[in-house]
């Protein structure tokens, strides 16, 4: 009784801190644009009536689609070549204690710098968008499904046998639900990194995409573009994020 | 042979056998030259261009970026991890923007932070910094997290003061998460730094890497790769030895 | 009937005025989204010296009962006395608390582990190393001085945690489970060394144990709980005399103290479980 009183009262004040941050990043925006002036940004105002008037021309959401396409792909890519190899390693114990650090090692190098040599290999175009997009991505989801295989308590596959389930019923009713939450984060980590290494993907590989725009902008020095781009593209990762984190602590709070 | 050593030994193997064969393709014509250095001429390259001193004031100036950068974001991660920790109401709050920092290209706002600090190393450090803050600032609220609440009242029960429990209890109880914190902040600071001088600066590593490619000169472009790929590694490495000693004898299984 | 038994403790009689440590009408909720009422109301009097023990059904509110003796937490209602000075917001000096969870610092070996807290408080070196080396020969952890924590077993980690606090030489003791982790022949044997370092330093002691045969063979008094939130059903004198050893087992009075102990706890655990006596 009293917990369903409560808790429609907690999501209100939770709304309303949110509300507070936004509108303190936007202080801090506003203050920003009147320091640094209309050469290096515009300001929230401008650039929201900007951002809106740009959604009606067919030129920006041509380029919201390749963006899209290439991301899609990309996330697509790496999930699937991430969660094979994580189970994979993770099953196959030997191999994940070879690779792990190795994955690890090649996590943290600055893939920017073998920009040139992705581009040597895929020319210009969709394939090297989704190629960075998914040398960004496919890493982490690869470390986080390897460390949920091999966080699995064994106890679980033994009360498995004890209980006489098939390799299917096993799979389906003790593996699976064991390990999907801690997959799903991987991949919501995966779907920011890919979204990053597609976004600068596009600043040198196309000519056409969301980082194509803010870098012409940049070269251009049009900050009404550029700052408008990032806008959306900062707004629409966050929200996508936001989904994914509820959905991840649902999953959590579920086992 | 051990199980461990068994580990080692294949890791390196593959380590060395990739390289060899990347090497054996190359010698052979398999992949195109022109595309992709065999390894041993990209470190005769590195060499010779280190050597040559030609990207000293490069290697400076972006080892000194990331270090500053480094420095700053593990004290004020640290303090707003802590913060956080304390404020669990702004904390919830946060969440989904700290969830999907790793989403925005910090260094976008380059024009900004140039109108900011002037054409100087200053933007850069700002950009690794907003990077790796977040990443130290996530780990420390882990590490916190995780602090097991008896031993709080340990602390409490030996009546010390909020500096002595700080020191004596909460930090080497969370030692785990905050060295996890300094690995990333050190990779992400690298990693957007060496990306914004690759985009948009004049001068460093990233710089250097990308007006080789330009001038197609694959040679010093391909010694500087390389030169950025050991040293990503050899600092990862070092920070990870460094755990692996902290926390040798006392990783719970 | 349960009430009348649970206000014998503040009958006149019973509460001495020089009561060493004292609860008076001590309730403790956790506040929150739908808060639970986990103890009391408690009254409660321990004379200097006793020996207390606390059986009750899981999840009854005994551990709370000692974090809110010990001054880690606040009670929501009633007043807390050690020594004659109520006792707010910090651990007050004198009391020294074994947890029951697993408290043992992970980063410090065994011996550094229990002289943690002689170091803060200044004590000078060979004396903290007189202590440590007592204690640790006492608690048979001769051959682990130098390990550290993940290296033990869950019961030496926690004869760790009984070391750490008695070095200390609390006058008021509280001990949570100390032996949970521990089998039934090193229980009694460490059940005769604790009985012997009480009378050897005079100190309070409470315990809390889920063994029956425990409470009564160690104990001045007992004091059985309800289900929760804890009240006192039962408060019991054993009535035997200060020197005592495990071999009390074989009294005549023993297997009565126990039939009793368990006739409360039988039906106040059902309850706690949901289920209603037969
Ligand atoms: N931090 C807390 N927040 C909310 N409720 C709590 C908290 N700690 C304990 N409780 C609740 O208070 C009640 C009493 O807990 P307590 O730990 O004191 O029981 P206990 O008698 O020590 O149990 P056990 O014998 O299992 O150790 C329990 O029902 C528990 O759910
Ligand atoms: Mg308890």
């Amino acid at each position: 009784m009293s917990a369903t009183l409560v808790r429609p009262a907690r999501r209100r004040s939770l709304a309303l801190d949110q509300l507070l941050i936004v509108l303190a990043l936007l202080v801090c925006w506003q203050g920003a644009y009147a320091y640094a002036g209309s050469s290096a940004i515009t300001s929230p105002f401008a650039t929201v009536a900007y951002a809106i008037s740009m959604l009606e021309q067919g030129w920006f959401w041509s380029n919201v689609g390749a963006t899209a396409l290439a991301f899609v792909s990309s996330l697509a890519i790496a999930s699937l070549l991430g969660v094979l190899a994580g189970l994979g390693l993770g099953l196959w114990r030997f191999a994940g204690d070879v690779t792990e650090p190795v994955l690890a090692a090649l996590y943290t190098i600055p893939k920017v710098t073998l920009y040139p040599l992705i581009l040597l290999l895929f020319g210009l175009g969709l394939s090297a968008k989704v190629a960075f997009g998914v040398i960004h991505g496919v890493i982490p989801v690869t470390l986080f499904t390897l460390a949920a295989v091999k966080g699995l308590p064994p106890v679980l596959l033994r009360s498995a046998r004890a209980m006489r389930l098939s390799p299917r019923q096993t799979l389906l009713h003790v593996l699976a639900p064991a390990v999907l939450p801690e997959i799903f984060t991987g991949l919501r980590v995966g779907f920011s990194l890919t979204l990053l290494g597609v976004l600068i993907g596009e600043m040198f590989a196309s000519q056409k995409g969301m980082g194509f725009l803010i870098l012409n902008g940049i070269n251009l020095h049009n900050v009404k573009l550029t700052t408008a781009v990032v806008l959306i593209v900062v707004v629409t990762a966050i929200l996508a994020n936001a989904g994914l984190l509820a959905a991840d602590k649902r999953l959590r709070r579920q086992r | 042979m051990s199980r461990g050593r068994a580990v080692l030994a294949s890791r390196v193997g593959l380590i060395v056998g990739s390289i060899a064969l990347l090497e054996i393709l190359c010698r052979t014509g398999v992949i195109n030259p022109l595309t992709l250095l065999a390894p041993s001429q990209m470190a005769v390259a590195m060499v010779d261009l280190l050597a040559s001193g030609k990207v000293t004031p490069d290697i400076e100036r972006t080892f000194s970026t990331v270090a500053i950068a480094f420095a700053l974001s593990v004290v004020v991660g640290t303090a707003a991890g802590a913060v956080l920790h304390a404020m669990p109401r702004l904390r919830r709050a946060l969440d989904p923007l700290l969830a999907s920092y790793y989403a925005v290209p910090f260094f976008v706002f380059y024009p900004v932070l140039v109108a900011f600090f002037g054409l100087n190393e200053m933007p850069l450090v700002a950009i690794g910094f907003a990077a790796a803050m977040v990443a130290m600032a996530i780990s420390t609220l882990n590490g916190l997290d995780r602090v097991p609440p008896v031993l709080i009242k340990v602390a409490r029960m030996h009546r010390l003061g909020r500096l002595r429990t700080l020191f004596l209890v909460v930090v080497p109880a969370a030692a785990a998460s905050l060295m996890t914190g300094m690995k990333l902040a050190l990779a992400y600071a690298f990693i957007s730094i060496i990306a914004g001088e690759f985009i948009l600066s004049g001068r460093g590593l990233g710089y250097q890497i990308a007006y080789a490619y330009n001038s197609f000169d694959n040679k010093t472009m391909y010694g500087l790769m390389l030169f950025v790929l050991l040293v990503a590694t050899a600092m990862n490495s070092l920070l990870h030895m460094w755990e692996q000693r902290l926390l040798r004898r006392r990783a719970r299984a | 009937m349960a009430d009348a038994l649970a206000g014998a403790a503040a009958l006149p009689g019973a509460a001495a005025p020089a009561a060493h440590a004292s609860l008076r009408g001590v309730t403790r909720v956790y506040p929150g989204a739908a808060p639970v009422h986990a103890l009391g109301p408690i009254d409660l009097d321990l004379a200097r010296g006793e020996f207390f023990s606390v059986v009750g059904p899981s999840g009854c509110g005994k551990s709370t009962l000692i974090d809110v003796q010990a001054g880690l937490a606040a009670p929501s209602a009633g007043e807390v006395m050690f020594e004659g000075k109520p006792v707010a917001g910090k651990v007050p000096d004198g009391i020294g608390v074994v947890f029951q969870e697993d408290a043992s610092f992970p980063w410090l070996t065994v011996t550094d582990n229990i002289a943690f807290g002689l170091r803060r408080a200044g004590v000078d070196p060979a004396e903290v190393r007189r202590r440590v080396e007592y204690a640790i020969g006492f608690m048979g952890l001769r051959d682990f001085a130098r390990a550290y924590p993940v290296q033990l077993s869950g019961g030496m980690r926690q004869r760790v945690c009984i070391a750490r606090t008695l070095v200390l030489q609390p006058r008021l003791i509280l001990l949570d489970e100390p032996f949970g982790a521990l089998d039934q022949q090193t229980r009694l044997l460490m059940g005769d060394e604790l009985l012997r370092l009480w009378r050897e330093t005079r100190a309070t002691v409470l315990l809390i144990t889920h063994a029956l045969d425990e409470a009564a063979m160690l104990s001045d008094r007992v004091g059985a709980m309800s289900a929760r939130p804890g009240r006192f059903v039962d408060l019991l004198k054993t009535g035997w005399p200060r020197e005592r050893d495990s071999s009390l087992v074989a009294e005549a009075g023993f297997g009565a103290i126990t039939a009793r102990l368990w006739s409360h706890l039988r039906a106040e655990s059902l309850k706690a479980m949901g289920g209603a006596p037969p």
